[in-house]
């Protein structure tokens, strides 16, 4: 399960930390104050500046922290990560919930 | 050999034509660059005018429904078919329907029932799980997966590999070890209900081809009722083979396509992009890659409408199959390969297809047995069986 999460620490959801960011592609999960993750989002090819842009999105989505993986595959990783949020959890984010009828199902 | 079209086949041709220039590529401006799916109120209504076109359902049997269309005119739709971003792997996205797996065609009344014909009308959906972690290429020997006979049950131990769509299947065709024969006398293919205890979606299996995964599968204790094996107990590799060499027409057909807009696209761009004082099109480097491009598409071409004549006309074909799948996948690499190059940086990019294609028909020379294996068909045959 470890191994197919995006486990490493949430850092705070601000410009200046979005700014930092590479312009790369990839994923990435956004939280609230709990540390429940309400959206899981990826940077693909259309925006950009890649996770910046996609990120900036999600400053006005009362999310507070974030953390991001940069990654090529962004499609399928984000495929992954959403199974593996149900896997872990019983269902989407709260703001995934229009995803559904992409994912399937992961017994990890 | 006369591969000219005939008026029947120009017609179809140019419809499906038009539906790719018209209702696919215009929707593909709107999504990822690696997308692999449209909205699914585009697909419904896309599926509605294939419906009404005819054509929905290309490769359903006509006893079963579908619209009876020849290997040849397949393959010439299939050309056309694949002519946008993400074309390769997904055909105008299925709005052309799907035939299920075409092994459940063979299945028992009582199978037919359960799984083929919900499949054809888009009720369930399932997957072909042959591979496992110890060999694709040479599935009749590498097939780990072992059933052990208990009473009216199957029970299945065992893994596959690089399984598409089985974590959104309804049920699996599981190919696993039945007897002592070590070879592809002692498979037997299983249908699968995905929602037994014991099947399990192990994990996504990450590849070149970002817009869609493969998955790893896991079978502990999996019991499968000795009805729902499909076919003869320890023939069930007859089956997975079958299918190997049928698909391989229509997947050689769809390099072509991906080739042919590459090729356009070059063209196109060597006319119009200016360099050292002149158009790219004057530079004798790139005329030649132009023309190199043409070679290998017309090469591609001419093998695959003879494999689909023969196979049209009742003759084998599995040599010829073999290697219009080769020609064409390897041939379509070195297309899409020139193209970047004439474009330079911006062939580089997501905002042209040729990335995408790049790397999906990479991945080709491998899908659906590799190169090597395509040789050693052909070899079998041109020298006879003694040197298997």
């Amino acid at each position: 399960m470890a191994a197919i999460d995006l486990d490493k620490p949430m850092v705070d959801l601000s410009a200046e930390a979005i700014a930092a960011l590479p312009a790369q592609l990839g994923v990435y999960e956004v939280a609230d104050a709990a540390g429940v993750v309400v959206h899981i989002g990826y940077a693909g090819g259309c925006e950009p500046f890649g996770l910046r842009t996609a990120l900036m999105r999600e400053l006005d989505s009362g999310a507070v922290q974030f953390r991001h993986e940069i990654t090529h595959g962004y499609m399928t990783r984000w495929h992954e990560l959403l199974m593996a949020h149900v896997a872990r959890t019983g269902s989407l984010p709260a703001f995934n919930t229009a995803d559904a009828h992409r994912i399937g199902t992961l017994s990890p | 050999m006369d591969h000219r079209m005939s008026e029947e086949q120009e017609l179809i041709v140019e419809t499906v034509r038009r539906f790719v220039a018209d209702e696919i590529v215009p929707l593909e401006a709107d999504l990822d660059p690696d997308a692999g799916a449209l909205h699914p109120a585009d697909h419904a209504r896309l599926v509605d005018k294939t419906k009404e076109m005819g054509f929905y359902g290309l490769d359903i049997p006509k006893e079963f429904g579908g619209p009876g269309i020849d290997v040849t005119t397949r393959a010439l739709m299939a050309i056309e078919m694949s002519q946008h971003r993400g074309g390769l792997y997904n055909p105008c996205y299925g709005t052309f329907g799907g035939a299920g797996l075409a092994q459940l065609y063979e299945a028992t009344d009582e199978q037919k029932q359960k799984y083929l014909y919900p499949t054809l009308k888009g009720e369930k959906t399932g997957c072909f799980a042959l591979t496992e972690p110890s060999g694709g290429s040479d599935p009749a020997r590498a097939i780990q997966t072992r059933g052990i006979q208990d009473g009216d049950e199957w029970v299945l131990n065992g893994s596959k590999l690089y399984i598409s769509g089985a974590d959104k299947a309804d049920f699996a065709l599981v190919f696993a070890r039945t007897s002592d024969d070590p070879g592809r006398n002692g498979v037997t293919a299983f249908i699968v209900d995905t929602d037994s205890p014991g099947f399990h979606v192990r994990r996504v299996v990450h590849t070149l081809r970002s817009t869609h995964y493969a998955t790893e599968l896991q079978f502990e204790e999996l019991r499968v009722p000795a009805s729902n094996i499909l076919g003869e107990l320890n023939r069930g590799f007859a089956i997975a083979n079958d299918r190997l060499s049928r698909q391989r027409i229509p997947y050689a057909a769809g390099c072509i396509g991906v080739a042919v807009v590459a090729q356009k696209m070059a063209i196109e761009w060597a006319k119009s992009r200016e360099s050292f004082g002149g158009l790219l099109a004057e530079k004798q480097a790139v005329q030649w890659m132009i023309v190199d491009n043409e070679i290998d598409i017309r090469h591609a071409t001419f093998l695959v409408l003879d494999a689909a004549q023969r196979a049209d006309r009742g003759e084998r074909f599995r040599t010829e199959a073999a290697m219009a799948k080769l020609i064409a996948s390897e041939g379509a690499g070195r297309v899409v390969d020139r193209a970047m190059q004439i474009h330079g940086g911006v062939g580089m990019t997501k905002d042209l297809p040729l990335e995408r294609w790049y790397r999906e028909l990479r991945i080709r020379r491998v899908g659906e047995g590799p190169s090597e294996v395509q040789r050693l068909i052909m070899a079998r045959e041109i020298l006879g069986g003694s040197f298997k």
